[in-house]
Order: structure tokens, then sequence, then C-alpha cells
């Protein structure tokens, strides 16, 4: 590799990641002023105070908000994961009356935008018993059509010998999916994984509609209550933000390794 | 025996989709034709209440001068937010490919935004915008340039959502791509190489079409996700009005404003079938398009 | 013999609703604003005692996600027997079906009790809610600053509001680092607009019956050009000078704001965030005894379909709890909010109190505006101000636009 083009690659990325961590650092730096401070253009806080975090994690149930958040992130990506991958290498790798038709069925669901479908999920919750559960919390996530989308995607690109070697080898079909398709799809399962657990993670929408107790509620809609008619908690807010983003950042910078391991198995492999 | 194996498959077939269907039909599809229903008679809690309109909420759209501003918004969304997504998160896929050291440090650093929760980053944003109070117009001022107003001008108030949306965005856009390139054999590389291709060909030739699955991906996903903007809308104005004059309001918003704020859940419910109805169209017209060009 | 058993008929079912009665429970649901939060635990600790059998259930929400809440709830069949709702939402919510009429008990003491401006609380002549507190603007003023700027006294007039208001006004560049005052149309002013400077100026928003507009005169067009020029003009303030919700109350309370107007119900929170000395003051008016003018607005308990049987009788009880003299006081103790009835609101302890005096005095002449869809409508008026001052556009034009707009919202409800 040349020597010049690299390190070209090198300071555009930096710059580009500077625009992309600033607004972070301003968050935490701002986390860290005392409310007095806050409207001071100062980056630097004068008086460094961690006051706004024990307000967050003393006064609020902002620990059971994110445990919430995590329960519910947690189940729902294990859940697309697994039933998304097969569904996706059903419709890519077998063939069976209606494919198509499943397919577009599959698929037309991803366009259905969510706020008209939350008075019938509700509806069905209340009838029931699924409002304010984790049950309730989870169900309309536990499967995704993107997913399905991008897996068949994915799995259309395998050579069938592959899959026809697993049955040589006497597996059977879900032996073939499980053993042989599945593992061969580990980068897009990894993508598909943020993915979910990030649109879970986040929604805002749906918690806000089946949760009616404080102890229930969901990280983002716990986080809105600092915002009200009282007037904007900036403080907490920030405090808030800056602990619901450390932890995931660390879980990525964690679970990459093993992202690029997957990507780097398939490479060869493939 | 031919016919025997091909009804095994199908069997198999049906069995590993019973539960998804399951899901998809009494989750998604059957609560959405409830949707539709719904959009033709006049709300009212009471179910005994609701009176049968026909199609007169689909006519009341056509005299509705905020749906026709929310829809032309929309659209400016997606053309500008998408594209720009899509070009700047392969820009910075081929650059994390070039590096070699410190590459899994500027994935995190790139795809940290992704992972904040957007009510956080639209706060955020919209204090470091402020016109008067904001840091990027101290930067701007310090480097000599005039401030702007951003989110509180009508002009740019659609545009910096966008720009708020695509950074929020790009670093998915970004790992999405990266693991399609590295799912790239290095021997086509080479091999065309020694044929005495230079870097724009092989770009071209090798890069773009085995890319192909990601870019389709990438292009539906950000699509649908631009047509059903709503978060980062309504929290980086504060409100669910949409921005000063309306500026920057989205389908999505309109119909939580009509559902929610005025309850009427009808008419609600016919714009989701015209947003439906959009988004299907312009998914089928992608996938024909893009899809087709992977016949290389 | 026959009576007989008609008495024990009548004994057994009275035993048995008495039994029923025992196990009530209904729900109140609203929004979650501390104070207001504390004081409802508190009423219904008291109002269990009093009603033994029946059991209060209160659960709160976001405030800016309440109504989508109740949106999606009520039809699905559950959420509260008693509802908390702002009074311009009311027709919407009945036009919806998500209120029932209260009965002629509770409204013959609204009538006699109540305030008159709480009648906004009737649809089609029947009563829909009940207020536990009214609210009404008064200027607040940052002492610290006047006294430095050598300002010894509240402005009187609007002229003096804008001199007061220059005076203030702090810029470094093109930057404003202090404010005159804190302009927000989508906050407290668009009601300004609309209540106060059209009716002081001698205009009238409404024709009686409501079914009309009837600002788009000179009067009005005077009362828009008034209010664009405080930032066209005098420049003593700037829209959005903070960012956020209420961005010109946390401004104010940062002592960066000379003056704002504002509601009763910011009186809590400004206490407890302001770190130096204001004070609040009656709105300034035209000239010196010029007609006086005010916007008021309440807050009420309805009852929703969910509410049947006992379960009704018992919202109804809590209902009467909640709007009674006692419960008025401790409301306007604990929360800060003025009480709806007319006996508190004499209560001279109450008009010359420094700070609710103003909010008190100006209920006399305060008037609700007759909301039919409140979002619709304030979002006429707030673009109407924000086409002056965003777009340059005229304000004549701009009013023109905004009654035409608004005329197609009453039209629509009407019909």
């Amino acid at each position: 590799m040349k020597r010049w083009p690299t390190i070209l690659a090198y300071t555009v990325l930096a710059v580009g990641g500077l625009l992309m961590v600033f607004p972070f650092l301003w968050m935490l730096l701002t986390s860290l002023k005392p409310f007095q401070e806050i409207f001071d253009l100062k980056l630097i806080p004068q008086n460094v105070t961690l006051d706004n975090y024990r307000q967050v994690i003393l006064e609020t149930q902002f620990p059971r908000w994110f445990f919430n958040s995590l329960v519910v992130a947690v189940i729902t990506t294990l859940s697309v994961l697994f039933f998304d991958a097969l569904a996706g290498y059903t419709l890519a790798k077998l063939r069976f009356p209606g494919k198509g038709l499943i397919f577009v069925l599959i698929l037309s669901t991803l366009m259905v935008p969510t706020e008209m479908l939350i008075i019938p999920w509700y509806v069905m919750s209340v009838k029931n018993g699924w409002v304010n559960t984790y049950w309730g919390l989870l169900f309309p996530g536990l499967m995704s059509a993107f997913g399905v989308f991008l897996l068949r995607q994915f799995f259309q690109t395998l050579p069938n010998d592959l899959l026809d070697a697993g049955r040589i080898d006497g597996l059977n079909e879900f032996g073939v999916f499980w053993r042989v398709a599945f593992p061969l799809v580990r980068p897009a399962l990894a993508a598909l994984g943020i993915f979910t657990f990030l649109g879970n993670w986040n929604a805002f929408l749906w918690p806000l509609v089946i949760v009616q107790t404080a102890d229930m509620r969901t990280l983002p809609v716990g986080v809105a209550l600092f915002s009200g008619e009282a007037g904007t908690a900036w403080n907490l807010i920030m405090a808030a933000s800056s602990l619901a983003v450390l932890p995931v950042l660390l879980a990525f910078l964690f679970f990459q390794r093993q992202i690029i391991e997957g990507v780097v198995l398939t490479g060869v492999k493939g | 025996m031919r016919l025997s194996l091909a009804r095994r498959e199908a069997l198999w077939a049906f069995a590993f989709l019973l539960i998804p269907l399951v899901f998809f039909l009494f989750i998604r599809i059957w609560p959405a034709f409830q949707a539709l229903w719904l959009s033709l008679y006049e709300w009212n809690a009471d179910p005994a209440k609701r009176t049968y309109v026909g199609l007169e909420h689909y006519r009341q759209m056509l005299d509705d001068k905020l749906l026709r501003k929310a829809l032309l918004n929309t659209l400016c969304y997606t053309l500008i937010g998408v594209p720009l997504q899509m070009v700047l998160g392969l820009a910075v896929a081929l650059l994390l490919n070039v590096v070699e050291r410190w590459r899994d440090f500027f994935r995190a650093v790139y795809f940290a935004p992704y992972i904040t929760p957007a009510v956080a980053v639209a706060w955020v944003f919209s204090w470091m915008l402020s016109a008067n109070f904001g840091i990027v117009n101290e930067i701007l001022r310090l480097l000599g340039l005039p401030a702007q107003p951003f989110l509180q001008s009508p002009r740019q108030a659609l545009l910096t959502v966008t720009v708020v949306v695509v950074w929020q965005n790009l670093g998915f856009q970004a790992v999405l791509f990266l693991a399609g390139l590295q799912n790239i054999p290095r021997e086509y590389y080479e091999a065309a190489r020694i044929d005495g291709a230079d870097s724009w060909a092989l770009f071209r030739h090798i890069t773009l079409p085995l890319l192909n699955p990601v870019i389709v991906f990438s292009a539906v996903i950000g699509t649908i996700g631009f047509l059903q903007l709503f978060t980062q809308v309504v929290n980086l104005n504060f409100t669910d009005q949409g921005g000063p004059l309306s500026s920057t309001l989205t389908l999505a918003l309109y119909i939580y404003q009509q559902a929610f704020g005025r309850f009427e859940l009808g008419y609600a419910a016919a714009i989701t079938v015209l947003l439906f109805m959009i988004i299907l169209l312009i998914t089928l017209v992608q996938l024909r398009l893009l899809s087709r060009r992977v016949e290389y | 013999m026959r009576s007989l058993v008609k008495k024990w008929v009548v004994g057994a079912t009275v035993l048995l609703g008495l039994a029923f009665a025992q196990n009530v429970t209904i729900t109140y649901w609203q929004y979650e604003f501390k104070s207001k939060v504390e004081a409802v635990d508190e009423l219904i600790k008291r109002f269990q005692a009093a009603n033994p059998g029946i059991k209060v259930v209160h659960q709160t929400f976001p405030y800016d996600a309440y109504q989508q809440k109740v949106a999606s709830a009520v039809p699905a069949g559950q959420g509260p027997d008693v509802v908390n709702l702002y009074y311009g939402w009311l027709p919407t919510w009945v036009k919806a079906g998500y209120l029932q009429p209260l009965p002629d008990s509770l409204a013959k003491t609204v009538d006699s009790d109540f305030i008159s401006m709480v009648q906004a609380a009737k649809v089609n002549g029947k009563l829909y809610g009940v207020p536990t507190a009214v609210r009404s603007l008064a200027l607040f003023y940052n002492k610290d600053l006047f006294k430095a700027a050598g300002i010894s006294a509240p402005p009187k007039t609007w002229g003096e509001f804008v001199e007061v208001g220059k005076k203030l006004t702090l810029k470094q560049g093109d930057r404003y680092t202090q404010i005159g005052y804190g302009i927000a149309p989508d906050g407290q002013d668009h009601h300004l607009v609309r209540e106060v400077l059209l009716r002081q100026l001698g205009g009238r928003p409404y024709s009686d019956d409501v079914k009309k507009v009837t600002y788009n005169t000179p009067e009005g067009v005077k009362a828009l050009t008034m209010y664009t020029d405080w930032v066209k003009q005098a420049g003593i303030g700037v829209p959005n000078f903070f960012p956020g919700n209420n961005g010109y109350r946390d401004g104010f309370i940062a002592g960066k704001i000379g003056m704002i107007i504002d509601g009763s119900f910011a009186i809590g929170t400004i206490s407890s965030g302001a770190k130096f000395n204001w004070g609040v003051a009656e709105l300034p008016t035209e000239r010196p005894g010029a007609r006086k003018a005010n916007f008021g607005s309440f807050w009420l308990h309805g009852l929703t379909p969910q509410a049947t049987g006992e379960k009704r009788e018992a919202a109804i009880k809590f209902l009467q709890f909640l709007t009674s003299e006692e419960t008025q006081r401790y409301w306007l103790e604990k929360v800060g909010e003025l009480p709806a009835r007319k006996s508190l609101i004499k209560d001279p302890k109450l008009s010359l109190n420094p700070i609710y005096g103003p909010f008190v005095l100006s209920l006399a002449y305060a008037k609700a505006t007759p909301f039919v869809d409140e979002t619709a409508q304030r979002k006429v008026m707030v673009d109407a101000i924000n086409r002056v001052l965003l777009q340059n556009a005229n304000p004549a034009d701009s009013l023109k636009q905004a009654a035409a707009e608004e005329q197609k919202v009453l039209d629509d409800f009407w019909k």
C-alpha cells in the first residue's frame, strides 16, 4: 500500500471523526456543569460537578429504565436474529408454492407506518392483559421485515453446492440451515443484530403507549420526562444522555471484534 | 421421486415459516387492515358511535394544504437525505477499509451517534445549533462567518434536520458498507490489477457491483426511514408542530398530530394509507431499478 | 305482604350495592408535574380516608405525550375514569367521544360557586369538566436587572414596556447576551396577541356565538404590528433566545431575560429556580388607565366513558372532592395555582399577595378563548406571528391569512 493515500485516509477520518465526537464531548462536558453554568458558551466547565449524575441515578428510576430497555432490546434482538434468518433462508433457498406471495406479504409490512398499528396493538394488548408487561413492550419487535429482507439478500449469495454438501452429509433441512447456512451470514447477522438492538433500545412511541407505571418505563420514555411544562432540565438531560450512551458504546467496542471475525471468516470461506 | 422431494422441501419451508407467518399476519398485517377499515369511518372512542363516511377522508386530503406541505417536506428529506448518507457512508467505509491501525477506534467513533437515543441527539443538536447560545454559531463567529438561524429559519430548518439525521445514520451505513467491502474476495482485485485496471476501474467494476446487495438494502431502508421521519423532527423543535411555519413537518408527524393531538383517527388512518402507498411505490421502483444492475 | 317482599328486595339490593361499593377502584390520569403529582397523591389519601371502599389509582405521563396516551387508551376500553385535561382540548375530546357529560348537580355548583370563565367547560350547554385551578397572565420581572439599569418600577404601559426592554437588552456584536423581553410566540404570546393586545385596542377575536373570526380588522392589524415591532423595530427580544421548550422561562430563571409574560402556573418553577429578586405585575395597558384585558385558562377534570355504574358514582364523588373549597385551598398552597371558586378569589389575603395578587386581580377581566380545536387555532396565530418575524410578511396580509385559516377551523367544527 502506498504511503500517502493512507496518510490522507487517516487525516480525513480524523477530521470527520472530530465532527462525530464533538457533540458527545459537548454533551459530556455540559453534563458536568452546574445548572447555573450551562448557558455559558465555555466548553470546559468552571466548576465540575457530579451532582447531575447523582440526581439522575438516585432521584429518578433511571437504573430501572436502563434495565428495562436492556431486557427489551436483548430479547427482541435474539428473536429477530433467529426467526428472520429462518424466514430469510427459506425464502432464498427453498422451493415451495406461494413463495413470491409470502415474500411480498412480509416485505409489504415494512412499509406500514408504526403510528397506525399502535391503536390495534393496544386493543390487542388490553384484551390479552399485556398492558404494562415486558411481553407487551417487546411483542411488536419480535420479528422484523427488515431482517427477513436483508438476510434473504445474503442467503441468496450462498452457493447451492454448499447446502447440497450438507444434505449429502446427512443433515436434515433444519440442520442445513442451522449448521451450514446460518454461520455463513454472520456479518449480516451482526449488522442486523446491532440494527435491531438499537431500534428497540431507542423506541419511543410504543413503549410510551403500553407502559402505565414509572417502573416499567424504558430509557427514552423516562428521559423524555426531563422536558415538560415546567421547563427543560438541560443538566439532567445531558447527564442522562451520557449515561445512556456510554455503556452501549463500550458494548459495541467489545463486540466489534466478533463482528470483524465474522466478516473475515466469511471472506475466506465464501 | 422428484415430486416427493419437492413436496418434502415445501413441507420444511412451511414449517420454517409457520411462526414468522403467524407473527406477520397477526401483528403486522391484520392491524394494518384494521387501520384501512378505520379510515372509512368518522372516529369515536365508542365503537358503536363510529359513522361510516366512505371515501370522505380521502377526498378531504385533496384540499388539505398542510398535508401537501408535509408530503413535499417528506419527499425533500428523502431526496436529500438518502443519497447523502449513502455516499458519505460508502466514503467512510472505503476509508476504513484502507486504514489498518486504529480501524476499530474509528469505526466506533463513527458508529457512536447511531447508538445514541434519537431523543438525546436531537436535544444536544437543538442546543448546539441555537441561534444565540449555540456553540456552532460561536465557531462560525470565530471564523468570521455570519451566525445562522438554522432550526429557527423556515428556509434552513429542513436541511438542518436532514444533516442531523445523516450525522446520526452515517456510522450504520459505514458499518454496513464495510461488512460488504470485506466480503469481496481479495483475489478479484489482485486479478484485475494484474490486468492493469486502475483504482477507479476496480471500484466501478468490482466494488460497486459486488456491493449491490448492501446498496439495495441501504437505499431501501434509508428511504423507508426518511419517509417515516418522526422522532428527530419532534425533538429538534421541542414541539409537535413541525418547526417554524411547518417547515420541518413530515407525514408521520402530521399523522401523529391528527391522531393523537386532534383525535381524528379516521383521517389519520387515511393518511397512513397514503404514506403506505408512497412507500410501496418507491420501494418497488427502487428494487426494480437497483436489482437490475446486479446482472453485470 | 307484598310490601314486605319489596322491602326485602330493596334492602338486599342496597346491601349488595354496599358490598360492591366496598371494592370500587377508579383510575385518575394526569401529566407529570412534580408538585401536582404530589398534591394529588396527598388528596387521594384524604379522599380514601373519607370514602372507605373507594380506591383511586393515580397514573401520570410525560406532558408532551399525554393526549396521545389518552387517545390510545380510552378506545381500547382502558385508561382513566377521571382524566385531567386542558380546557382548550374539551370540544375535540367531546366530539370524539372521550368524555361523558357531568350530572346536573355538579353543573349547578359550577354555575353558582365558580368564576364565570369556567363556563368554557361547557359544550352545547352540557358541562364536561370541573376545574381545580385557573390561570391568568402577568408580567414577571427581574428586580435585580431593573435596579442595575436604574429602573424603579415595572412598566404600566406598552410604551414604557418597550423603553424598559431597550435598557435591559445587551448585545455583543450580533449576539444577544441579555434581552429585555423573553418573546415566545408559541409560549404564551399567541394568547397575548389574541386576547390581550387585540382587546386592549378595542377589537374582539370572535363573534359572540364563536362561529366567526372577527380579528381581521384595523385593531387586529395594530395588535399584531405592535407585538412584532418589539422584535423588528425596538429589538427588545429575540424568539428562541434560549433553546428548548419554554426557553423564555429558562432564560428568565437564568437571569438573562429582564421580563417575561407567563401564566400563574409558572410561579412554582420560577420560585424554586430563580436565584435573584423578582416581582410580578399586572400586564401593561395601552395608555394609563386604558382598558385592561387578560387571557384566562384552566385545567379540568372530566369523566371518560370508562366510568359507568358504581365506578361513575365513585368518580363523581372524587370530582366533588377535587373541587371542594378545602381541596382548592390546599391546591393553591401546594401547587401555587389559583383556585376557581369565587369565595377563595375574593379572599383579600390572596389579592394582596405580592406574587398571586396581580394574577388574582387579572382574573376579574380575563377571558378564556373559546377554542373549538386548540391545537389548530394555536398554530394559526403562531404562524401569523412567525410569518411577520421570520419571513418579513406584512402584518395585515399575515393576519388576513390567519383569519381565513381559523375561520375554516371553526366552520369544520360547526358543520
